[in-house]
């Protein structure tokens, strides 16, 4: 039997407020760590909260990050949340960890050398679209979405950049390339906006 | 740049929604799955459920609201009351809480945060203190207390060194809770909030007083407030969630406004 959505489970995160939220918009998810589910699934979440270094360790285990690539590698719609974009770069400076290279940039921990800036980047903030994208379609300027993180994106190309935030200045908040796209923030947890855009993953054909 | 949050605090008890003792009517004031998801659609930053019984034969009606509330709201969840071991914290986190809070437990044993800040990760431990005014002494030199069981039994710790220490184990955010300010709507306690928001890199949530929308205003300026916690002033229809924050927003306090 193919499922049709899989949301990875590494150890990782609340893995249960992205298969509501998929609920929510009409899409029944399964939580999986088994390769062979993510290989036969329609399309893929990979969600995070955590450190990079204890996720990689997890996924490399599990053989589950073989499978991602593979998933991207066919085509798939694949969606990776916070740290699920983050560990698609090349290199994390969080516990200075190599990991997926599924799209080639680093992650990057904010300066925060201001100090009424605190750490972690925690609340509501300003989505910014910068290129379009048929999961971005209907943010409006002013949308907010909700953020927790002490780590950043960096894409090194221009065309992989979808979309930007501000905090101690513009970062990347929203990544893709393909068939892959990252939101720095939890769309499970973003309210109508966050679930307009997991909507528009289920019925995404993972073309740009 | 980031907005200040508007976090609505519901007491639950018995699974109901839970009154005030300062107030005589003893009616309950509604079903918590019900506002929470009103309060959501109307605009609602985060919400907040405070389990006020916590004993353990309560826990299970406790974690039935959390499920139902978190498969209706998509804002951050948060839950705390009777918090005393990883256990408690990965049991609300599986019925839908992100963040847990903790308090009397932490406080009697501190280690409390830091295995809570491994297990479920900093940025979902929220230390809530309860704090009150006293005479500054060699105990408490900042002039404020920390103290537990809902306010009855004082500790003899600093308030700024207690909201130090639980940064320093680990917590990912502080509620400040004011206890000579609780329940009075005279506004928040701004000398506190301000000194502790001060002196931490963590978000900081300006916690009990709140009557009047100046009083937000207040906490997230003058008192350097990251989120103002608001209870009684929309639990009973005085002020609406949007209403609040269209206030706020007015005033220039950086707000999310669409939703």
């Amino acid at each position: 039997m193919t499922d049709s959505i899989v949301i990875i489970d590494y150890d990782a995160g609340n893995l249960r407020s992205v298969q509501r939220a998929c609920a929510e918009v009409g899409a029944a998810a399964v939580i999986s760590n088994d390769p062979q589910r993510v290989l036969a699934a329609e399309r893929v979440i990979f969600p995070g909260v955590g450190a990079a270094g204890s996720a990689m360790r997890s996924l490399r285990r599990t053989g589950l990050d073989a499978a991602l690539r593979q998933a991207v590698e066919a085509g798939k719609p694949v969606l990776g949340i916070c740290l699920g974009l983050q560990i698609s770069l090349d290199h994390s400076e969080e516990q200075n960890t190599p990991t997926l290279g599924l799209i080639p940039g680093a992650t990057k921990r904010f300066r925060l050398d201001r100090p009424e800036l605190k750490v972690p980047h925690m609340g509501w903030n300003e989505v910014r679209p910068v290129r379009a994208h048929p999961l971005l379609e209907g943010i409006a300027p002013g949308d907010e979405f909700y953020f927790v993180h002490a780590y950043y994106p960096a894409p090194e190309r221009e065309a992989n950049l979808y979309a930007l935030a501000t905090y101690e200045g513009d970062f990347a908040a929203a990544v893709g390339q393909g068939n892959y796209f990252g939101a720095q923030f939890h769309p499970e947890k973003s309210g109508r906006f966050g679930l307009r855009l997991l909507r528009r993953f289920i019925d995404w054909d993972g073309q740009c | 740049m980031l907005s200040k949050r508007l976090i609505a605090c519901l007491d639950v008890r018995d699974g109901k929604l839970a009154k005030s003792v300062r107030f005589v009517d003893t009616k309950d004031i509604g079903d918590p799955v019900e506002k929470a998801r009103a309060y959501y659609e109307d605009g609602l930053d985060e919400l907040v459920f405070y389990d006020i019984t916590a004993s353990s034969d309560r826990r299970s009606i406790m974690l039935d609201v959390v499920e139902a509330v978190a498969k209706e709201v998509f804002i951050p969840l948060s839950v705390g009351g009777g918090v005393r071991s990883v256990a408690d914290a990965t049991d609300l986190r599986l019925a839908g809480a992100e963040k847990i809070n903790v308090n009397s437990a932490a406080v009697q044993r501190p280690a409390l945060i830091a295995e809570c800040a491994e297990a479920i990760g900093n940025q979902n431990v929220v230390l809530s203190m309860d704090i009150r005014r006293v005479p500054a002494s060699q105990a408490c030199p900042s002039g404020y207390e920390v103290v537990i069981n809902g306010g009855r039994t004082p500790m003899e710790v600093d308030g700024l060194a207690w909201a130090l220490e639980g940064e320093r184990l680990g917590a990912g955010e502080l509620v400040v809770n004011a206890i000579d300010a609780d329940g009075t709507r005279d506004g928040y306690e701004l000398q506190l909030t301000a000194m502790i928001a001060a002196a931490v890199r963590i978000p900081v949530i300006a916690s009990g007083g709140a009557g009047k929308p100046e009083h937000l205003k207040e906490a997230l300026t003058i008192g350097k407030a990251d989120a103002a916690l608001v209870a009684s002033m929309v639990h009973y229809g005085d002020y609406s969630v949007s209403e609040l924050k269209r206030y706020l927003h007015s005033e220039g306090v950086k707000m999310r406004m669409s939703w």
